[in-house]
């Protein structure tokens, strides 16, 4: 009886096509080239943004057929072939397997793919780079010059400090006009970061009215802003103080008060004396020398890959946030997992993450997975120890100094809360740039991060067991979305940890 | 038609009818959930008749590799806790039966297993449970999971299991998983199966 209500939705499932009903997405995607910019249409189905294939073939030139008995589409561009698949989230791109976040859909006499399509398919065999930026809802093609700007309110104030960084960095020219401050930017387009509300004095920073401008808007409170750029590691800085308007003097009594503020009456402290939430971060290529870590059908090793993509990542995280990246290994070498977290601790590490490639019994199982430390009985009292007993000792002159007790091995005990929080963020952008495994987050007794004295958290970039993600692993194209995914990561993570800083 | 040809007719339509069983049986195990019967054909072998036997629920990974999945399997009955967590882990170590999948390296071995009067127990194991191991946290999670639980769920005086391997205590299988000190029943990643018997 099963077997036959088995057959009967199989049947249904083969006749039934799958008919698309999308919903066009809150803002359009823009096609940014070397001629200009021009609204893309895209779609929103099922949680998936999709393109239509027929508005690529007008875009790019390439040529789209329906290959009924292949089961495919095949997309063709000077002589090179894609074929995406319409059952399976993959295209075969010149022969190379790619993973997509859904196979190719049709909608009435259209075919949809998503969007993803054009970095991992086309790009791969495209004349120009292609860059999707997501977040930014730009598609940028040809080598344009496309920084990331991102904005934040350092201190309400008043003064109301703010920071606009640029990176990688690009001439900027500044321009304060009444309740504005306005930063142009000598760039093609701009990839916006900018945070939603304002802060202090602040009221807003937005896209400006240019293409390569960015207006903060000040409240009616504001007196004269000042601005000022400086440029270091490849990055450019535009600081921006906002004073609040001068306190009437007794030879203006006709002046009206200014309206009662909520902010404390003493300035905070000047901002350039805390350190910056994030100043050292290590990367931990998993395994090394004689320890290869998992092995793929193919050859590949793990201990490879976690070593090429800790090393992309050390590249892009020093060039946009200036920020020190050790890496526990920089060759090929075995170390142990104690020494990882020492080199993490050592350093004075502001943020630890470890990258794996995991393995399983079954060659189906694929996908990204993040991890964080879950603390056993002994952890969770460690962790409570740390919280209660800090130990106040006397120091020379009779003041004294408050040391934290905790276990040196059970060191991450303390930074559970803010690990969960780091992983959780990793989840999600990552899954922007990969497909994920069938358990994206993860809490488990990780060896490698008992020990490390900051948040920490570990990412299996894929299964090394499944021939198609052995032969993505491999792929610049795949090294380089992991590390980007992560990269965004880093910089979500650390907005977390100023919010909590700035209460 | 001759006598003949009605043979071949009717061996042609007793054919087709076994295929079609053949498809829908297939069809209904790749798309249902795995088999809750017990297969009698592979994984640890049965005690041999007359030896008294006792039911215990030993681990393995479901078909699609995703989950752990707890499965009833007849073993020796044995005296006492030790004796009888002992063929627990002979049990445990040996293949899985399809259509799951064992999660300990081939060739692992049980060198001893003793309980503290903590209820701790330490299973230590020959060193190809190490070197036999593909690695990768997923699949260290699943071999470490299945060791410490089907201790814990065959055993109740069993709280926590420290693995050991080859008579030393060991950081991890592959590099992943901490196995320094006894740890405690994890059913995070087992999915129970609906009707196992």
């Amino acid at each position: 009886m099963r077997a036959t209500a088995t057959t009967v939705i199989i049947l249904l499932l083969v006749l039934s096509q799958p008919q698309a009903q999308g919903t066009p997405p809150g803002t359009p995607l823009t096609l940014v080239t070397r001629e200009g910019r021009r609204p893309v249409p895209t779609t929103v189905l099922s949680g998936q943004e999709l393109i239509a294939l027929d508005d690529l073939a007008s875009l790019f030139q390439v040529s789209v057929r329906e290959d009924t008995l292949a089961g495919g589409l095949t997309i063709t561009y000077r002589g090179r072939t894609i074929v995406a698949s319409t059952d399976q989230p993959m295209a075969s791109v010149a022969g190379r397997v790619v993973a997509l976040p859904a196979p190719a859909v049709r909608a009435g006499r259209r075919w949809l793919v998503p969007l993803e399509f054009l970095p991992r398919a086309l790009g791969p065999i495209y004349d120009q780079r292609i860059d999707l930026r997501r977040p930014a809802r730009l598609l940028v093609v040809g080598d344009l010059r496309v920084p990331r700007v991102t904005a934040r309110i350092d201190a309400a104030g008043p003064p109301t400090r703010a920071t606009i960084e640029i990176a990688p960095a690009a001439p900027v020219a500044l321009a304060v006009d009444g309740g504005r401050v306005i930063v142009r930017i000598d760039a093609d387009a701009l990839d916006l970061a900018l945070p939603t509300g304002g802060g202090g004095l602040i009221e807003q920073v937005r896209a400006g009215d240019q293409p390569n401008s960015v207006t903060v808007v000040l409240s009616g409170r504001a007196g004269p802003a000042r601005a000022a750029a400086t440029e270091a590691d490849a990055v450019a800085r535009v600081a921006i103080e906002v004073p609040s308007i001068a306190p009437p003097t007794a030879a203006a009594p006709a002046t009206p008060l200014p309206p009662p503020t909520s902010e404390p009456a003493s300035p905070l402290p000047v901002l350039t004396a805390s350190r910056p939430v994030l100043q050292t971060i290590v990367i931990d290529p998993g395994h090394g020398g004689e320890d290869v870590g998992a092995r793929g059908a193919g050859g590949t090793e793990e201990k490879q890959i976690t070593l090429d993509v800790a090393r992309r990542l050390r590249t892009i995280i020093e060039a946009r946030l200036g920020v020190r990246v050790v890496l526990t290994r920089d060759e090929d070498r075995a170390i142990s997992l104690d020494e990882r977290a020492a080199v993490a601790n050592n350093g004075k590490a502001d943020l630890f993450l470890s990258l794996h490639v995991n393995a399983s019994v079954a060659p189906t199982v694929a996908g990204v997975e993040v991890f964080h430390l879950r603390l056993d009985r002994e952890g969770e009292d460690a962790r409570r120890a740390a919280e209660t007993q800090a130990v106040s000792l006397p120091v020379l002159g009779g003041a004294t100094r408050t040391i934290d007790v905790v276990r040196w091995d059970l060191a991450q005990a303390r930074h559970v809360k803010a690990s969960a929080v780091l992983a959780g963020i990793l989840e999600e952008e990552l899954q922007e740039q990969a497909a994920m495994g069938p358990r994206p987050l993860q809490e488990a007794p990780l060896r490698v991060l008992t020990g490390a004295n900051m948040p920490a958290a570990l990412v299996e970039m894929g299964y090394i067991t499944n021939r198609a993600q052995e032969n993505l692993l491999r792929s610049d194209t795949y090294q380089a979305s992991l590390a980007q995914a992560i990269y965004d990561a880093i910089l979500r993570f650390r907005e977390y940890l100023e919010e909590g800083r700035t209460p | 038609m001759t006598p003949r040809g009605w043979l071949r007719l009717a061996l042609g339509a007793v054919l087709l009818a076994v295929l079609a069983w053949g498809v829908t049986r297939g069809l209904e195990r790749a798309l249902a959930p795995e088999p809750a019967a017990e297969p009698a054909d592979a994984g640890p072998a049965p005690p041999p008749e007359g030896v008294p036997r006792i039911t215990a629920t030993l681990y393995y990974a479901s078909s699609d590799g995703q989950a752990l999945v707890p499965v009833r399997r007849e073993i020796t009955l044995a005296e006492g806790v030790v004796p009888q967590g002992r063929e627990i882990l002979s049990a445990q170590l040996q293949g899985a039966p399809p259509p799951y999948i064992s999660v300990v390296p081939e060739g692992t071995t049980l060198r001893a297993f003793y309980v503290t009067e903590r209820g701790e127990a330490f299973v230590d194991l020959s060193p190809e449970v190490s070197t036999g191991h593909p690695g990768g946290t997923f699949a260290e999670l699943l071999t470490v999971n299945a060791i410490v639980n089907a201790v814990t769920t065959n055993l109740p005086a069993v709280e926590r299991v420290q693995i050991l391997i080859d008579g030393q205590e060991a950081d991890t299988l592959a590099g992943h998983v901490d196995l320094r000190r006894p740890l405690q029943q994890d059913d995070s990643l087992v999915r129970e199966e609906p009707e196992i018997q």
